[in-house]
């Protein structure tokens, strides 16, 4: 996409992005249709029973019959519309299985990137053609959104929340990111690209901004350095959950409730752990809202999930690799 | 604009005094409890609110003609959106039809001599004054730089702005909105002369009713909203911020709740203006008027119900937008019936096109441009990329500005002899409408396209390739403001050099009609006579067959 010059179209550049504008164009046809109609009529009727021609001015006796027709075929219309729109809504809100999760936290004014194999960057987003990813964002501040039109794609991203989308890019360039929740004085500065890559680019661009750590290796890291394996480790000597393979599990709480632990589950527990008790535990773990930033809970998350069973281990993983590039 | 100037405009029209004649001086305006003065006053006060969010207006579209924003600093052009909304949303739009024209005739068109509570009626003027002056005097000097949206933790937390003197103007100002429509609604019920049913009443009395009802129920809402900023701002009180234990999703919820019914604060007047204009000048009954009052009563009743249309993309549950979505589809229903019936009554008129009709026909394009714009956006799939662009943009400025201003401006072309008992200039009014048109499509249309390519909204700069699209929207944004402009000369100078108007110039129907132009103090100095609705099949009372 070209920074100059006049477009009128949108590069479809996601997966979804044709089924999307195919309803868009479709509905642009359709009220363009009913607005032409309606105009064509009302300057048909203005100028045959314009005042001072002969006309047949007597009034139409029965109106129901043509109110109810066009109260139920709009809306028929409608529904017809709003079921296409569901179909496309659906899809666009179920990431496929598969799908490769990258990190984004949004604050004043930019987008910071973490990539599972422990790359990071800033306002821009490397991604590779073809390959399903799945975006997981949270702010540090206010709320932003994510937005790239050329993917049809757009997620407010919030604070102490994580929401998600994802797209799959099909077509290799470089293509506008836009903040589109106003959040303060630099909020039209806050843009950036996402880069699409052919998969073998994409891996050696992965290979060349490795850390030498992975996000879990990093979460790893973190989960010593900030003592949480102090009391959740195997040697603790504090009653603590144990929190090996935590990610996925079905959590029983003090309240008698049950909880999936999810992404949002272990955030809340760090940052707000008074939220939710677990069953047969003293709420004695201290909230660490002030110590931890969005990043690094990302991180400890990324840890808790690799030690699922049947997930190598952070300590063993190899080293920021993409396993979607072998062939 | 004041007694001292108006009175002696019509010093000859003794006997009867008009309720211009009937006490003179400031002071017997400031305490008048008279609706036809209030109305005034509040005409008055609203055209200067509308001049200011105007030149606000005037201000971002220059910015916009450079990418990167030549004319204001990020800062001033933040603040100079968040005056044009808060101004033109609160200050001009909502109280725009119902504290203007239908203060004005409500109490005429059912045969009242005032509304039912008086003495509250300026006392909404004197709060609406009170809220409108200090809200602008914070925003000018100083200065918000939030959006008329006021989005937590952005609004709580992290502006440096006047927030809070604002949120206190606004709710002041919402008190305003709910004593009127209190006094609208109860003096529909007790108020209407012997032999005006329900179903004789003019569709813009049925506007003014239903728009009442959202009015006092609704606005509460935002006033709720306003106080839990400010107490969590001043005390920190965990309710919208997250930091806090709070929740910045209830705060777009509850705002919503408040603000898309405001929505159709604004437009329900506009639909009752229209359908007493086309009948007027199409010389004909309103098609299907029953079904017009249960489109009014159902926009009214489902726009409590349609708020999460807003937040499909906030993070809000899938099932939370599928049951948003399916409602928001429902209340296009009858807007388009509303819009099919307008049209219909056209057929087997005798049309006539003076300024007031070209008006009302305008409203009716725009109105349907605008709505079926929404259509997309209650499409979850095609709000998703559309949400927050100047699509959206464009779809609300059609529905406000091409919907609400057309329609006030056309009836105060309506009702102008009525209520100044002067003729303006039919060849500039036809001029000043014509040009609105087009100089509208020529400023907002551009929009729908810039939002479509991915242009976000509330941007000072922008990426180049938007360049060309946003200088067609300023240009057109020149005309379409010296079409606002020729009004205000044509219409002064009618003021005190205008032909008089006799009682009914548009030979129209309705009780308001009946009397005197200006109307005396009293409303009528005879008892008027009650005909079914849009009576223009029959001849008007007092003339002969």
């Amino acid at each position: 996409m070209s920074a100059t010059g006049l477009h009128f179209l949108l590069p479809e550049a996601s997966a979804n992005a044709h089924s999307v504008d195919v309803l868009w164009w479709s509905m642009v046809g359709l009220c363009a249709a009913i607005a032409i109609g309606v105009f064509v009529v009302m300057f048909v009727f203005c100028i045959r029973y314009r005042k001072g021609r002969p006309a047949d001015h007597h009034l139409a006796r029965e109106t129901l019959p043509v109110e109810l027709t066009w109260t139920v075929v709009p809306f028929l219309i409608f529904m017809g519309v709003f079921a296409w729109s569901l179909v496309l809504y659906a899809r666009s809100r179920t990431p496929p299985a598969d799908a490769e999760t990258i990190y984004v936290v949004a604050k004043q004014w930019m987008w910071k990137i973490q990539h599972p194999g422990g790359q990071r960057e800033i306002n821009t987003l490397h991604v590779p053609e073809g390959i399903p990813i799945r975006l997981m964002m949270t702010s540090q501040d206010v709320i932003h959104s994510f937005y790239v039109p050329a993917f049809r794609v757009k997620q407010d991203v919030l604070p102490d929340r994580y929401t998600e989308l994802w797209f799959t890019a099909t077509r290799i360039g470089d293509y506008r990111l836009f903040c589109t929740q106003y959040c303060g004085l630099d909020h039209s500065r806050m843009g950036g690209e996402v880069i699409v890559m052919s998969p073998k680019a994409y891996a050696g661009w992965l290979d060349q901004h490795n850390t030498g750590t992975s996000l879990a290796e990093q979460g790893a890291a973190l989960f010593r350095a900030k003592g949480c394996s102090g009391c959740h480790g195997p040697n603790a000597s504090v009653h603590a959950p144990d929190l090996d393979g935590i990610y996925g599990r079905i959590v029983h709480l003090s309240d008698g409730s049950t909880v999936v632990a999810d992404d949002r589950y272990i955030h809340d527990s760090i940052m707000l752990p008074d939220k939710q008790i677990v069953a047969g535990y003293a709420p004695i773990m201290p909230s660490f809202s002030g110590e931890l930033t969005e990043s690094q809970v990302l991180a400890i998350i990324a840890y808790l999930k690799s030690t699922r069973p049947g997930t190598a281990p952070a300590h063993e993983s190899t080293k920021g690799t993409y396993k979607g590039t072998k062939p | 604009m004041n007694a001292t100037v108006l009175t002696p405009g019509f010093p000859e029209l003794e006997p009867p005094r008009t309720f211009y004649t009937h006490k003179s001086g400031l002071l017997s305006w400031l305490l008048t409890t008279d609706h036809k003065r209030i109305a005034i006053l509040y005409a008055i006060t609203i055209t200067l609110f509308f001049i200011m969010g105007g030149v606000a207006a005037a201000m971002m579209r220059i910015n916009l003609v450079e990418p990167n924003g030549a004319l204001l600093s990020p800062e001033t052009y933040n603040k100079t959106f968040t005056f044009h909304g808060v101004v033109m949303v609160w200050f001009f739009l909502i109280p725009s039809i119902p504290a203007t024209l239908g203060n004005f005739l409500l109490p005429l068109m059912i045969g009242a001599r005032d509304l039912a509570f008086p003495r509250l009626n300026l006392f909404s003027w004197y709060l609406f004054v009170i809220g409108g002056g200090f809200t602008v005097t914070c925003l000018i000097l100083g200065g918000v730089d939030t959006g008329w949206t006021f989005y937590t933790p952005y609004s709580t937390l992290f502006s440096n702005t006047n927030v809070i003197l604002v949120a206190v103007g606004v709710f002041v100002t919402g008190f305003s909105t709910i004593l009127t429509g209190l006094n609208f609604i109860v003096t529909t019920h007790k108020l209407r002369m012997p032999g005006m049913t329900w179903f004789k009443l003019p569709l813009f009395v049925w506007g003014m009713y239903a728009v009442s009802l959202v009015m006092v129920l609704a606005t509460p809402v935002l006033a709720m909203t306003l106080s839990l900023i400010g107490l969590e701002r001043v005390a920190h009180v965990g309710i919208f911020d997250p930091a806090l234990g709070g929740d910045p999703l209830l705060f777009q919820h509850m705002f919503w709740f408040y603000s898309h019914p405001a929505v159709y604060i604004m437009i329900l007047p506009a639909m009752g203006v229209v359908s007493e204009i086309i009948p007027c000048f199409a010389r004909r009954k309103i098609f299907g008027y029953q079904f017009m009052v249960y489109a009014l009563v159902g926009i009214a009743v489902i726009g409590f119900l349609v708020w999460g249309h807003h937040m499909f993309v906030a993070g809000m549950s899938p099932t939370a937008v599928l049951v948003f979505s399916i409602l928001s589809f429902t209340i296009a229903v009858p807007s388009a019936i509303k819009v099919f019936n307008w049209t219909a009554t056209l057929r087997r008129g005798q049309i006539s096109f003076e300024a007031p009709m070209l008006y009302a026909l305008g409203f009716v394009g725009l109105f349907m441009i605008g709505g079926m714009s929404g259509l997309m956006l209650a499409a979850p799939a095609l709000d998703i990329p559309l949400h927050a662009t100047y699509f959206v943009i464009a779809h609300f400025h059609y529905v406000m500005v091409g919907g609400t201003v057309m329609a006030y401006l056309g009836g105060i072309h309506y009702w102008w002899p009525k209520i100044t008992g002067r003729l303006y200039s039919e060849a500039w009014a036809k001029f000043a409408a014509i040009l609105m048109f087009f100089g509208f499509n020529f400023t907002f249309f551009p929009q729908y396209v810039l939002g479509y390519l991915g242009m976000p909204r509330r941007y000072h700069a922008y990426p180049p390739q938007f360049q060309l699209l946003n200088i067609l929207s300023s240009a057109g944004a020149s005309i379409l403001a010296v079409s606002y402009l020729i009004p205000v000369l044509y219409l002064g100078w009618s003021l005190f050099q205008g032909a008089r108007a006799g009682n009914n110039p548009w030979n129209a129907r309705g009780l308001e009609w009946q009397t005197t132009s200006p109307p005396p103090k009293s409303n009528f100095l005879e008892r008027p006579v009650v005909q079914k609705a849009y009576a223009y099949d029959e001849p008007a009372p007092g003339t002969p067959a």
